[in-house]
This record gives structure tokens, C-alpha cells and sequence, in this order.
């Protein structure tokens, strides 16, 4: 409709957390009033809310498009919508000072939109919106047109390969499945994203649920599976609710159920939500957590392909593999391997967040370089700080330094540094972090997640954490970072799954890159990067306290003394480094050494 | 047990059993309806279902999402995925168990207002370091922050 004017509404979690909701409401009651006396919003406008688009940092992201043309403005807050709606919708000119800047644009223009292409654009709650921009045509090109084979072949000659961190080629281990015979096979979507630090596939889960049930009814159909599963995460609630919607939308358009585009083929999709555990994101894990068991996982062979959930053939998909897939069937393998680096086709999701001006969530053609991604998409390091490594691939990745900053992003690139692509999760770290505290960190999420089933991964995370925590409190001794490296080495080569597996890489990475650091903990009793509370000595610098005694108040030895209006002083044989004084100081008089 | 909690127990029951569920899902609906998982509800269903007691507990104890001691009123997590560590989660757990008199070993105060948790990631990253009140999300605390927005809390 000519002079149609679209108000869109970022909504997604990080979107809401920002005051999304508040907006949106804002925007409705305003619109209800403002219709009544102006007829060009009464008639013309139309209120949207879309999925997230990425640009997290700068929420809540509203666009406001009046004839075709689109301005987007950043940080809005309800305060804001009534001037939005007087000068830009009634009056038609934008308002200036609140539009985006050129880095806006600098992040969005130099990625490559595949699987986030509709985020942000459509409304995930409307089936009708999803079928405008092409939903369900792959699928119904797939079930009408193709064969099972066919389809298969697509996706083996597209060189998909899987979106959750193991990269095996998503047509090669179909068609490992399809080769069974079997009165029964299952699909299962896994959407089971514990990384921290990694929210791609909750964000195209809540931005476009659609497409990952597409993709599951094309997985579904070249395999030859009836039934499908969701594994989600519980802690992922409007995810969860959205993915319900689009079930039940899906359902009644006929697009699963029974006799799919007027062919014999049956599909239907459950939904099993996640109880919180990590080790649920492997395959057998998984399987065993929808049968109802404990989640651990055993050993392989036989690979779920062969012998899966209840013991029939059955493929595990991620998230974005599956959203990938529409795109492939509907303009063909050879534009898909088109795309990225040599041995990994396609783009790849990344939520690339920590130290860094843009955090968000972006889309890369794979073999892209790692500078290009944090300092032109990401805009650089935050505050004036120095780039010090970014993290990838979450608690199983490694930690990549400056020498490394232009190798390209794809599974082989990573891979070769000792890190990996996990599921796209990307944290920029900076001067002011303690890379053995990174290490720790890890370590202490590992073991906690670790099932406990081999002993290997068990006992081996816990030592590892031992020693990580005895250099962080300096009581490091001399051959501890020999010691690590010998243990992390045992535990990678010996555990019974990807969790234990992997766990050691954050320590070898870091020790690798980082040693120095270790030293530094170990010999001097020192933390480079001041992080590391027990390795510090507080003081306050007389010129800059002004004696308000929120020091004294916070610290719980009763270490700080003064008079009042006074400089204050810490005991330093009294004080435990908790450092309660540095965050209460207002005047950043506490400093640590 | 009284009747009233057998009725609702028997509800689950019912449920679950028309809709082919398996323990997960009946500790998921058992924990929303009551709250946390008593033994005695668990007896119950292992009587009721001809399934070891022991299978119960070995999934409840082995999933973080359930809880076998009854929680505050309000449920306070604070967020300790990689980035709001790097931003300072940890320095905001201790700054909460603090405030509310929590004991290393203690997670509920003793008046059953509060329940410190720690949730992995909830992938609100851009905000981080990020506390949940109940469903309210904070973003971008810091220690001090996060005292001023419980005190709204403590009656």
C-alpha cells in the first residue's frame, strides 16, 4: 500500500531487556490516541514487532519507514516515542539526533545475510509474514519435486556442514542415516545452546521460527522421518513460546500433519524442553535426555545415524544448519558453495560480544578474517584499551591473540590455532584480563557440567581447576604449568565425549599464547592484568580520598582507618584482597597493585 | 499427605500418562505446580508408577533445573556466562550474598524472601553483566546498582 507507514520494533530478548516492551506498548497507546484525531495514522500505520537484528549494543533499535524509506533510530525509550510519533510519523521528518550513526551501517554493510536475512524484518509470531519472504516454498519444492536422494544430494553438493560446533557435512551423515533400513527414523532440532556466551540460536529460534521448522520437514523428508523434535533450552522462555506459536500456526496452514503439500509424506514435531544440563548438547547425551534418562552421553560407534533415539536411525540438526536449508533448496547448491572459504561453505552466525563497540549478533561469510570481524564489523576495542585475544567457541574453544588476528573464520582456520568454531560464540578480551583467570573460568564451568560418567573428564577437570585455582590465589608452584599441560593433554585424549574432550583447550590455548601470564602468577606472585584478587596489594592514594568512609564501611576485616574527611589507609596485614573498598570508592582513590 | 496434594499429584498423573511422558516431564510439571520436589512426592509417583525412587532422584539431582529445598519468593540470578564474568559477575554475587546474609552454604535467606541462583548464559551478552530479578532483567550492574533494585524487594 502506497504511504504506508511501518513502525518496527526490535523484540527480541535482548531488545525486551533493553525496554523493547515498554516501547512497544508506548507506541500502541500512542498510535490509539493519535489515530483518533489524525486519520494518516489511524489508516496508514502499522505497528511490527521483529525478531533481533543484531545491533544488541544500541537497543532498543526502532525503524521507522514511511513511503519505502527507512530510518532506524537507536537507544529509544518510552520517553522518546511521543516526539518519534509527532515529528517523524505525523510530521514525516526524522528526527535527527536520535539515527543511527555510520558504524551502524558499518556493521551491517559488511556481512553476508543468509540464515539472519528475515530477522528483523518479519514479525516472528505471523505465519503469513514468513510465507511473504518465500516460507515453506522449499519445502514444497522438496516434497513435490525432488526425491528423498535428490534432496540428500542438494545438501552434499551445497557442502552445508553442522552449524553446533563438530562441522561434519550435514548431506553425508543424512545420507548415513537414510541408508538404514528401519521402520522408523527421527529428526531432532537441537536447540539446546549452553555455550556461554552464545545466543545465535535462541535469537533465529525467537527471530524466525519458521525457518527452522522448514528445515526440519526438508531434513524430515530426505531421511524419511514421521516425527521430529525440538531439544530446547528451558532458560530460553520466549523461544520457547514463539516456537510453540509458529508449531501451532504451522499445523493449521497444513504444513505439518498428514499428507504434507498433497503428498503421502506425514510429519509432526515435539517439543522437549531442556532441564539444564550442557552435556545435553551432545548427540547421545541429548537422546538420552528425551528418552527421560540422565543426560550422559556413551560411546561411539554406533552413531545415532545407525542407532539413535530409541534406538532407530536418527539425525540431530543445530539450529542454524536447519535454517540454512530453505536458502539452499530454494536457490540451489551451487549458489551456496559459492559462498565462504575453500572447505567451509556458507556464512556463519557469530554473537560476538565482550570488550568490544558493537556487540551483536552477525552473520560472516565463512574464511572471513578475524580482524575484519572486530574491527570493522565489531568497530574495535571498547573504551581505549588494547586488544589482548578474543575466545571462540565457548568453554571448548581456545583463546586467539594478536599474531593470529588475520586468520580467516571458518572451521579449519580456527582449528589450526588451537581453538574452534563451537557454535560461533566470539568474546574480545582486553588488557585488563587475567588470561589464567579465563582458563579458571572455563575450567570451573566444565567441571561443574562434567557428567561425571568417565573418569577422565570427572577427575581430570577437577585437578585442572585445582591447579588453576592455587597459580590465581598464588600458591602456584614451580612445574604447574608442565603439570596442566601433561593432565589437560591425558583428559583431551581419553574422555568419552566432545565435553571432556574439548574442555582442556581454554587451559592449552592460553598456556600456548598466554605463558608469560602463567609465569607471572607463578614466580612473581603477580596478575599482569590486575584481576587476580589474592596476588594484589590495595592502597589508597591520599590525594585522591576525600576521607568519606565508604571504604572503611565496606570492608568486612575492619583493614581502613581514619578520621573522617581524612585520607583514609588500609592495613595491609589485616587486609583479606577482597576488594570491597575498590568498588565502594566513588573517587577511584583505591588502587591495586 | 494430605488430600488436596494427592488430588494434584493424581492430576499429573493423568497427564502425563495421556500424553506418553516420561520421568523429565513429570518432575518439569511436578516442580511447577508445588514449587521444588519433596521426597514424599517422589515416593508417591515411584509407588504410583512402579519406578524405582532411586530413577527419580538420579534425574533430579543430575538436571540443575530442579530443586529439592523449597525457594525464596524472590528468585535473584545473576548471570555468569563468559562475558558478564569478564564484566563482573563475580564481584556482584558477592556483593549480593552480602546484602542478603547469605552463608557460603546458603542460597535462600532465612526469612524465605530471596534465592541467590547462578544461570550459565542467558544471552543477553550486550548488556552483560546481567541479574535476573524474577523475570525482570537488569542490565549493565554493578554492585552498588544491584543493592539499590533489591532493596524494592525487601518488604
Amino acid at each position: 500500500m502506497s504511504g504506508e507507514i511501518v513502525v518496527n520494533v526490535c523484540m527480541g530478548t535482548g531488545g525486551i531487556a533493553a525496554g523493547g516492551d515498554l516501547v512497544m506498548e508506548e507506541f500502541s497507546k500512542q498510535f490509539e490516541a493519535a489515530g483518533i484525531q489524525n486519520a494518516t495514522v489511524k489508516e496508514k500505520c502499522r505497528l511490527h514487532k521483529v525478531g533481533c537484528r543484531g545491533f544488541c549494543a544500541r537497543d532498543v533499535l526502532v525503524d521507522i519507514t514511511v513511503d519505502g524509506e527507512v530510518s532506524t533510530y537507536q537507544y529509544i525509550q518510552p520517553e522518546m516515542v511521543s516526539r518519534l510519533i509527532q515529528d517523524h510519523v505525523i510530521g514525516a521528518k526524522p528526527v535527527k539526533e536520535w539515527l543511527v550513526g555510520d558504524d551502524y551501517h558499518t556493521f551491517h554493510d559488511n556481512q553476508t545475510k543468509i540464515v539472519l536475512g528475515d530477522l528483523g524484518k518479519i514479525d516472528p509470531e505471523s505465519i503469513d509474514e514468513y510465507l511473504q519472504v518465500d516460507g515453506y516454498k522449499a519445502a514444497e519444492k522438496a516434497l513435490t519435486t525432488m526425491t528423498p536422494a535428490q534432496v540428500i544430494q542438494t545438501v552434499k553438493d551445497s557442502m552445508l556442514r553442522g552449524r553446533g560446533g563438530g562441522g561434519f557435512p550435514t548431506g553425508i551423515k543424512w545420507g548415513f542415516c537414510a541408508a538404514n533400513k528401519s521402520d522408523q527414523y527421527y529428526i531432532i532440532c537441537n536447540a539446546d545452546e549452553g555455550d556461554p556466551g552464545a545466543f545465535m540460536d535462541r535469537s533465529v529460534v525467537e527471530g524466525n521460527p519458521h525457518a527452522v521448522i522448514e528445515g526440519m520437514i526438508i531434513g524430515a523428508y530426505a531421511i524419511g522421518a514421521s516425527i521430529g523434535y525440538v531439544y530446547i533450552r528451558a532458560e530460553y522462555p520466549l523461544a520457547v513460546d514463539r516456537l510453540h506459536l509458529a508449531l501451532k500456526a504451522a499445523k493449521e496452514r497444513g504444513y505439518l500433519g498428514e499428507k504434507l503439500f498433497g503428498t503421502d509424506f506425514n510429519f509432526k514435531i515435539k517439543v522437549k524442553l531442556g532441564a539444564g544440563a550442557f552435556v545435553c548438547g551432545e548427540e547421545t547425551a541429548l537422546i538420552a535426555s528425551i528418552e527421560g534418562e540422565r543426560g550422559m552421553p556413551r560411546a561411539k560407534p554406533p552413531f545415532p545415524a545407525n542407532k539413535g533415539l530409541w534406538g532407530k536411525p536418527t539425525i540431530i540438526n543445530n539450529v542454524e544448519t536447519l535454517a540454512n536449508l530453505p536458502h539452499i533448496l530454494n536457490k540451489g547448491a551451487a549458489w551456496y558453495a559459492s559462498i565462504g572459504s575453500e572447505k567451509s561453505k556458507g556464512t556463519k552466525v557469530i554473537a560476538l560480544t565482550g570488550k568490544i563497540r558493537n556487540t551483536g549478533l552477525i552473520e560472516i561469510p565463512m574464511g572471513m578474517p578475524l580482524k575484519e570481524i572486530i574491527f570493522n564489523i565489531g568497530g574495535g576495542i571498547e573504551g581505549d584499551k588494547l586488544f589482548k585475544a578474543v575466545q571462540t567457541g565457548g568453554p571448548s574453544g581456545g583463546c586467539i591473540p594478536q599474531q593470529h588476528i588475520d586468520l580467516p573464520v571458518d572451521y579449519e582456520g580456527l582449528a589450526s590455532v588451537g581453538s574452534m568454531m563451537g557454535s560461533g560464540g566470539m568474546v574480545v578480551l582486553d588488557e585488563t584480563d587475567c588470561m589464567v583467570n579465563i582458563s579458571k573460568f572455563f575450567l570451573e564451568f566444565t567441571q561443574s557440567e562434567s557428567c561425571g560418567k568417565c573418569v577422565p573428564c570427572r577427575i581430570g577437570t577437577k585437578r585442572l581447576l585445582e591447579i588453576l585455582t592455587r597459580i590465581t590465589e598464588g600458591d602456584g608452584k614451580e612445574g604447574d604449568i608442565e603439570l596442566l599441560l601433561e593432565l589437560a593433554e591425558d583428559v583431551r585424549d581419553s574422555s568419552l565425549c566432545g565435553l571432556g574432550m574439548s574442555a582442556p583447550n581454554p587451559v592449552i590455548s592460553t598456556i600456548k599464547y598466554f605463558r608469560h601470564e602463567y609465569e607471572a602468577h607463578i614466580k612473581n606472585k603477580k596478575c599482569p592484568a590486575k584481576v587476580c584478587n589474592k596476588l594484589l596489594t590495595f592502597f589508597i592514594r591520599e590525594d585522591m580520598c576525600v576521607g568519606c568512609g565508604m571504604c572503611a564501611k565496606a570492608c568486612p576485616v575492619n583493614a581502613i582507618a581514619g578520621e573522617k574527611k581524612l585520607a583514609h589507609k588500609i592495613d595491609n596485614h589485616l587486609c583479606i584482597q577482597c576488594g570491597s573498598c575498590f568498588d565502594a570508592c566513588k573517587f577511584s582513590a583505591v588502587l591495586k597493585e | 499427605m494430605d488430600k488436596q496434594m494427592t488430588e494434584t499429584l493424581e492430576a499429573i498423573y493423568d497427564k502425563c500418562l495421556a500424553n506418553e511422558d516420561n520421568i523429565i516431564t513429570i518432575l518439569q510439571e511436578i516442580q511447577s505446580k508445588i514449587g521444588y520436589i519433596q521426597e514424599e512426592t517422589v515416593n508417591w509417583f515411584a509407588e504410583r508408577t512402579s519406578i524405582p525412587a532411586s530413577k527419580y532422584y538420579g534425574v533430579v539431582t543430575f538436571y540443575s533445573q530442579f530443586h529439592q529445598n523449597p525457594r525464596g519468593k524472590n528468585i535473584v540470578t545473576v548471570c555468569c556466562g563468559t562475558v558478564c564474568h569478564v564484566k563482573g559477575a563475580p564481584r556482584i554475587i558477592a556483593k549480593v550474598r552480602e546484602d542478603l546474609k547469605l552463608k557460603d552454604d546458603q542460597d535462600t535467606t532465612r526469612d524465605m524472601l530471596f534465592t541467590l541462583e547462578r544461570v550459565n548464559c542467558v544471552g543477553a551478552c550486550s548488556i552483560a553483566p546481567v541479574v535476573l530479578v524474577n523475570e525482570k532483567v537488569l542490565g549493565k550492574v554493578t554492585p552498588s546498582k544491584i543493592v539499590k533494585s533489591l532493596k524494592e524487594y525487601k518488604g
